[in-house]
Parts: structure tokens; C-alpha cells; sequence
């Protein structure tokens, strides 16, 4: 308890000293003759403050729960192991282990990459196994999500433990962990991610001592515990009810929107008429007049499925009557504009998509009325409640993101369902053994964070709680830290090699202001850490500044530009061509400059140029930067824990 | 649960799931719904009288078949729910999607 005043302490000290420093900085201290290096560095300045206020509301709730009750006996689980294309001995040895969870379970490999190999491994040992269906054939496949999904709809456990491939559990998970869910409001428990292949010194930062600790537990304490992919346990009916009720909310906006379009395409058609294509006009007015109806018949409360009923039933008129008269010239046309027709049945339903896109730019407009006639009448027919474009119409685990996970908690908070954060190991798996692999997992997960930051700001979601909101949104506003480290790293370089100052004040009155805070701010981390040293993270949420900008550029390309956004799959063996000093190649330039600046900076006091203590102070700055960038050397040499073989895994039981 | 399917006028079946239609019995839903549309038959109703509760897995299941029989150029519809199920669509939001019709007769007379 002594411990927890003290972080409350450190945390309003903190706060108080934080507020003042910045308000300082921007009131009084600008030096606005260097505008365009002094402002951009305030405002960086001004955005640690306030991540530094995000976490410290964060830990200020840090609880540790007491254990939950025993379960009973009757709950029915099902434990999912999810893999792609992990070795099959891996996959195996998590399988068998889960096998040998004590609550009665039944346990399900589900395998996306459909290996023969290990369907038979699973079919010996009794052990269940899911892979994708035909449904499932050139239609989006969701990733990891798809493949939860997949095998929600054919299992029928009330709870699930999801795992990942390497994470070999405990016997005691379930009993640990299901008495939560008597609580019938819960619907995630969430245990941390731990590794058994990483050394001491974990050189990679794989383990999130911070995260999985002080972090997920404040975020519990607001009610806003994380789901984290794996070592969790879910509530079916939660998800389901969640599918259900995003299949109504992406129905609705998607036939809304394609009603739309249509009619827009075909006002554009009309406008190209000429006279003699007088049986045309009637088809357009008459499809038109069938988007109309469809259209007051959803505003005037018919169903979508009956609106959609009513629709088909008229487009089927409607082509009975039609004399297609020049079909090749249709088809040069779809070819002009680059849409692929194809055999399959399904090719009218991925219209859609290239629709939307192409709405706003030329190729609609440059339709002839025959080919823009029979886009619409594809895309009418396409649009129906059986969500075609789907393998399947439910999709209980988010799909709008590379890491389901988020925005499925997101959306499970958003319903008011609970979740719970069980600090205890109860899995053990295997971290990333090199840089480029580590790098892939850090740029996936930010980029996927990213993608939820723009497609479901939880600012602006309903349901959930103010504090919920902003537990999500700290997650994803601490992933803006590479911009500002741009600018920490480029100051001082600015001043020892230019002479230009972003800050105008005495240096004393700067220290007095600053240090203080400094040390508030690292007493938080100290009291909330419980002495875990968390000095690591603070260094690479620094040095990786590439891959958070990087996530971020890449996910405004993929939700605005729909640029493809690849997923990749972390790798859980090791990547054989490290060390790669390409990898860091952005901060080995920063680490020249830090140098070349050094020297630079003595010389122009040696000269003259610049004062003493100015010159001081950046060169302390500059050591200061290279001190978080010395974290990059280690990782990028590291070959692995050399208590470890590859493949090997620690053990809990 | 139980389930059971009857043939009326005009090619409509009308299925009667008996009991609770939960995570457990969904599937048998989809399968006797496939069955049926398997024959030939796509215009269909389920007269949810007798399902005493119906979870989200449940109108999951609905869902599946409502998509099985567009597929099929058919059409389902469902009848006659209780207060429960009722809620349970209220919730959400699925009575956008499905008309709950007050009985079976109405559910397939307006065609």
C-alpha cells in the first residue's frame, strides 16, 4: 500500500510539475526567430507531457485482484490453437500440453495453412482439428481472425482459450482462470505473454514486463482490460452477439451505400443518352425507379431482408425483358475501365469494392449508358443480406485491423461486456530470435493499432465509458513517439552545428523547471514497476522511432488510399541472415550526426561561437539520445538465448 | 432440441425447432435448413414457438440459413418468437434484417 501513496504521489508531482513546465515552454520561452525548429519541438514536448498524463492515469489504478472463485464444474471449453505455418513439431507440443489442461476441455489446432501432416498428428492423439472450407475460396480470408472465426461456427464450447501456436499452457490455466466467468457479464480474461526463449538481458525487449504488469492492470482497474490475442480466454456468446450485431451495422451501410451508387450511376448513364436508345432509357428509369423503392422501403422501417427481397424480385423483371443488344460492346467497355470479368460466380460481388473506389474517380463516369446499365444490375444483384463477398456472414473477431485483437475488446467494451486481467503466467511461448524479426512483430502490431486509431477512433465509439476510451486511445497515441524523436534527436544536432537555440531563457530557470518534472516522471515508473526495470522499453519506444512512423504512414495509406497493407506473420524461428545493418539504417545516421555534432560543438566553443553552458547542456542532450540509440547494438548481434536451443521451450509445470 | 420440418402450400416448409436453440443445437438448425434447400425447396419459415431460448449463436445459425436460402434464390423468413427472442433481436439489431412475423401464416401469405 506504501508503495501504491507513493506512485499517487510521484503521479499528481508529476502532473503539477509537467502542466507548469510545458505552459512555461510555450508562454515564455519560445525563441520565435528559430519558429520552424522551436515550434515543432514544443509541440513534441507538449505530446510527451500528455503521454506522460495518459500513463500515469493508466498505473494510478494498477490493482492486483485477489483470485478469483473456484469454477464449477459445468462450464463446456473449448482451447483453440491458432497456427499458420509454425513448424508442425511446435504446433504439436502446444496441442499436446493443451491436451493436458486439467478442466475438461476439448482441444481444436486450427491450422490456415491445411497441412496434411498435421490434421493426421491431430487425428492420432484424439486432438481436434478446423481448417478453412471451400466457402472460404477466393473470398478475403481474415488472417488470424478469419481463422477464429472459421471455427467458432463449428464448435460449440461456451468459453474459448485462444493460443498461439507457441504457447505451451500450463494444466492449471482453465482452473485458474474461469471463475471469472461466473461473473455472467464477463466476457475476456486476458493472462500476459511470456517467453521462454529469451536471455537475461532480453537484449530484443520481448518480454513486456510494463505491459504485461502495471499496464494491463491499470487499464483493468478502468475497466478496460486488454484482449491480446492469445493466452486469453473468451465468452461465445459475447462474440457471437458482437458478430451479430456488426453483420446488422455493415449490412445496413453497405446496402445503403451500393442503393446509392447505383443510383448515381445511373443519373450519370441518363445524361449520356442519345435519342435513339430509347429502350435503354425505359430499363434505366425503371431500375432507378427499383432503387427508389428499395430505398423508402428501408427509411420507412421494412427489413433489409425484405427490401432486399423486394429489390430482386424486380431486377429479375426487369433482365427478363431486357434484349441485351450488343453484349461485346458491354464487355469492351468493363475492359476500358479495368474491371476483370471472370466465370465466377462471384465476380459481380467484388464489384463492389472496385466500385466505391472508382466512384469518386474517372472510370464510372466514363461508362457508356449500356455498360453503366449492366454495372448496376451486377451490383443490384450482388447486393442482398447473404453478405456474398463474406465466406461466412459473422465475423465475431474484428477484421478491420492486422491485430484483431484490439479492436475486438474495443468493441466487446463497446457492448458493456467486462473484462479482466489475470496477472499470472500461465503460458509459456517463444519470442522473435532476431532484429528483422523482432521488427516485423513491432511494426505489425503498431501498424495494426494504427488502423483501429483511424477506422474506430474509440474517442468517438458508443457504449463505452470515458476512462475506457481513453485507455485505447493512450494505446495508440503513444505509437506517435517516433515523431517526436525526430525532433529530439535533430535539436541539439541544430544547436551544436548551427548555433540555433530552440529554447530562450536562462539555463538555470530551464533546469529548475525541467528536472524536477524529469524526476517525478521516473519515479512513476519506478513505484509503478514495482523496481522492474523498465528502462529498456523507454529506450526502444525512442530507437524505434523508423518503424512507428513507418506503421503510421503505412496505415493512413491503407485506410485512406486503400493501399494493400501485407500481414505478416511474426516468425517464431529464426531468421538465418542477421546481423543487417540495413535494418537501422535511419538511426546509424542519427548516431554520425550525434558524432560529427560532438566534435562540432566543441569546436565552435573552442572558436567563440557558442557559449559554455549552452554547448554543455546539448552535449549532455546529444550523450542522452545516443544513450536510448545504444540499445540497437546488442539486439542487432543478438543470435538467440545461448541457453536455448532453437526450437526447445521452457517449461512451466 | 428438437426439430422437425413440414411442407405446406406453394412449396413453403415451414421448420419447428423445439426447446432451446443455443450454441449446443444451432448446427442442427443449419443442417435440416440445408437438407431442405438441398431438395429443392427454397422458400422457408421458422416458427420459433417453441424455442423457450435463443442465444447469439443461435441467431447465428438464423443468419446462416437466411444465406443458405438467398444463395439458393429462396428466401426464409421466421415466425411467431417469444418475449425472449424478441429481445434477443432487439439487442441486436437483427430485427433490421429478419421480419418477425406473428405467425406462420402471415409469414409466408404476403409473398
Amino acid at each position: 500500500m506504501n508503495r501504491m501513496l507513493a506512485l499517487r504521489i510521484s503521479i499528481v508531482a508529476s502532473a503539477l510539475l509537467g502542466t507548469t513546465y510545458v505552459t512555461w515552454r510555450w508562454l515564455f520561452s519560445l525563441n520565435m526567430s528559430a519558429w520552424w525548429i522551436a515550434v515543432p519541438l514544443v509541440v513534441c514536448e507538449t505530446y510527451s507531457i500528455i503521454d506522460s498524463l495518459f500513463f500515469s492515469m493508466t498505473v494510478w489504478r494498477a490493482k492486483t485482484r485477489p483470485a478469483p472463485p473456484v469454477p464449477p464444474i459445468d462450464f463446456t471449453v473449448d482451447v483453440f490453437i491458432t497456427t499458420y505455418n509454425e513448424p508442425i513439431e511446435m504446433v504439436m507440443r502446444t496441442a499436446v500440453a493443451a491436451q493436458k489442461i486439467r478442466y475438461p476441455h476439448k482441444t481444436w489446432v486450427l491450422d490456415d495453412g491445411a497441412r496434411e501432416e498435421l490434421l493426421h498428428q491431430t487425428q492420432a492423439l484424439g486432438i481436434g482439428y478446423v481448417s478453412r472450407g471451400t466457402e472460404w475460396k477466393n473470398r478475403p480470408r481474415h488472417a488470424k481472425a478469419g481463422n477464429v472465426n472459421n471455427a467458432l461456427m463449428q464448435t460449440t464450447g461456451e468459453l474459448i482459450l485462444i493460443l498461439d501456436a507457441d504457447q505451451v499452457p500450463a494444466p492449471e490455466i482453465l482452473d485458474h482462470t474461469l471463475g471469472y466467468f461466473l461473473d455472467d457479464r464477463v466476457a475476456l480474461v486476458q493472462t500476459p505473454q511470456t517467453f521462454g526463449n529469451v536471455s537475461i538481458a532480453d537484449p530484443l525487449g520481448s518480454q513486456a514486463p510494463l505491459f504485461y504488469g502495471p499496464i494491463q492492470q491499470g487499464k483493468d482497474g478502468w475497466g478496460a482490460a486488454y484482449f491480446c490475442g492469445s493466452n486469453a480466454v473468451l465468452r461465445r456468446e459475447a462474440l457471437m452477439q458482437l458478430g451479430v450485431k456488426r453483420y446488422v451495422i455493415e449490412l445496413e451501410a453497405a446496402i445503403k451505400r451500393s442503393l446509392n451508387d447505383s443510383g448515381k450511376i445511373i443519373k450519370a448513364a441518363k445524361k449520356k443518352l442519345t435519342r435513339s436508345d430509347e429502350q435503354l432509357r425505359l430499363a434505366l428509369d425503371q431500375i432507378l425507379g427499383a432503387v427508389v423503392e428499395a430505398q423508402e422501403n428501408i427509411s420507412n422501417g421494412k427489413t433489409l431482408g425484405e427490401a432486399t427481397f423486394i429489390l430482386h424480385d424486380r431486377i429479375k423483371d426487369i433482365s427478363h425483358a431486357l434484349v441485351f443488344a450488343d453484349l461485346d460492346q458491354i464487355k469492351r467497355d468493363l475492359d476500358i475501365i479495368g474491371i476483370e470479368q471472370s466465370n465466377d460466380a462471384n465476380w459481380a460481388a467484388e464489384w463492389i469494392d472496385d466500385l466505391e473506389d472508382s466512384l469518386d474517380g474517372l472510370s464510372t463516369k466514363e461508362l457508356s449508358p449500356l455498360a453503366a446499365l449492366s454495372t448496376v444490375m451486377e451490383l443490384l444483384k450482388s447486393l442482398d443480406v447473404d453478405r456474398s463477398h463474406e465466406a461466412i456472414p459473422i465475423m465475431p473477431i474484428a477484421t478491420i485491423s492486422i491485430t484483431e485483437d484490439m479492436a475486438t475488446s474495443m468493441r466487446l467494451h463497446g457492448m458493456k461486456w467486462k473484462s479482466v486481467y489475470h496477472h499470472e503466467t500461465l503460458a509459456i511461448g517463444l519470442a522473435p530470435e532476431d532484429m528483422s524479426s523482432m521488427l516485423t512483430q513491432r511494426l505489425r502490431w503498431a501498424q495494426g493499432t494504427m488502423q483501429v486509431f483511424l477506422k474506430e477512433n474509440p474517442l468517438f465509439q458508443k457504449g463505452m465509458t470515458v476512462p475506457q476510451k481513453l485507455m485505447y486511445f493512450s494505446t495508440m497515441w503513444s505509437y506517435f513517439s517516433g515523431f517526436a524523436a525526430l525532433f529530439y534527436f535533430a535539436a541539439p544536432i541544430i544547436f551544436l552545428c548551427f548555433g540555433i537555440l530552440p529554447v530562450r531563457t536562462d539555463p538555470v530557470e530551464f533546469f529548475l523547471r525541467f528536472i524536477p518534472f524529469m524526476i517525478a516522471n521516473q519515479l512513476i515508473f519506478l513505484f509503478a514497476s514495482r523496481g522492474i526495470s523498465t528502462w529498456r522499453g523507454q529506450q526502444y519506444s525512442y530507437a524505434l522511432f523508423p518503424v512507428w512512423i513507418k506503421a503510421t504512414a503505412s496505415a493512413i495509406a491503407n485506410v485512406y488510399f486503400k493501399r494493400p497493407m501485407t500481414f505478416v506473420v511474426t516468425p517464431k524461428t529464426r531468421n538465418e541472415n542477421s546481423p543487417n545493418l540495413r535494418l537501422i539504417y535511419p538511426q546509424l545516421i542519427f548516431i554520425a550526426a550525434f558524432v560529427i555534432s560532438l566534435f562540432v560543438g566543441i569546436a565552435r566553443y573552442a572558436t567563440g561561437l557558442a557559449p559554455l553552458l549552452a554547448t554543455l547542456i546539448n552535449m549532455m542532450w546529444v550523450l542522452f539520445d545516443l544513450s536510448l540509440l545504444r540499445v540497437l547494438f546488442p539486439a542487432i548481434l543478438y543470435q538467440g538465448s545461448d541457453s536455448h536451443k532453437r526450437g526447445s521451450h521452457g517449461n512451466l509445470t | 432440441m428438437e426439430i422437425s420440418h413440414k411442407a405446406i402450400s406453394d412449396g413453403v416448409v415451414v421448420v419447428t425447432p423445439v426447446g432451446k436453440l443455443n450454441m449446443v443445437h444451432a448446427h442442427h438448425l443449419r443442417e435440416e435448413v440445408d437438407a431442405i434447400l438441398a431438395k429443392g425447396q427454397n422458400r422457408i419459415v421458422v416458427d420459433l414457438t417453441n424455442v423457450e431460448f435463443l442465444d447469439s449463436s443461435g441467431l447465428g445459425a438464423l443468419i446462416g440459413c437466411l444465406k443458405a436460402a438467398r444463395q439458393a434464390n429462396g428466401n426464409l423468413r421466421i415466425a411467431s418468437p417469444t418475449e425472449q427472442v424478441k429481445l434477443v433481436l432487439q439487442l441486436t439489431n437483427l430485427d433490421r434484417v429478419l421480419t418477425p412475423y406473428t405467425s406462420v401464416e402471415s409469414a409466408y401469405v404476403i409473398e
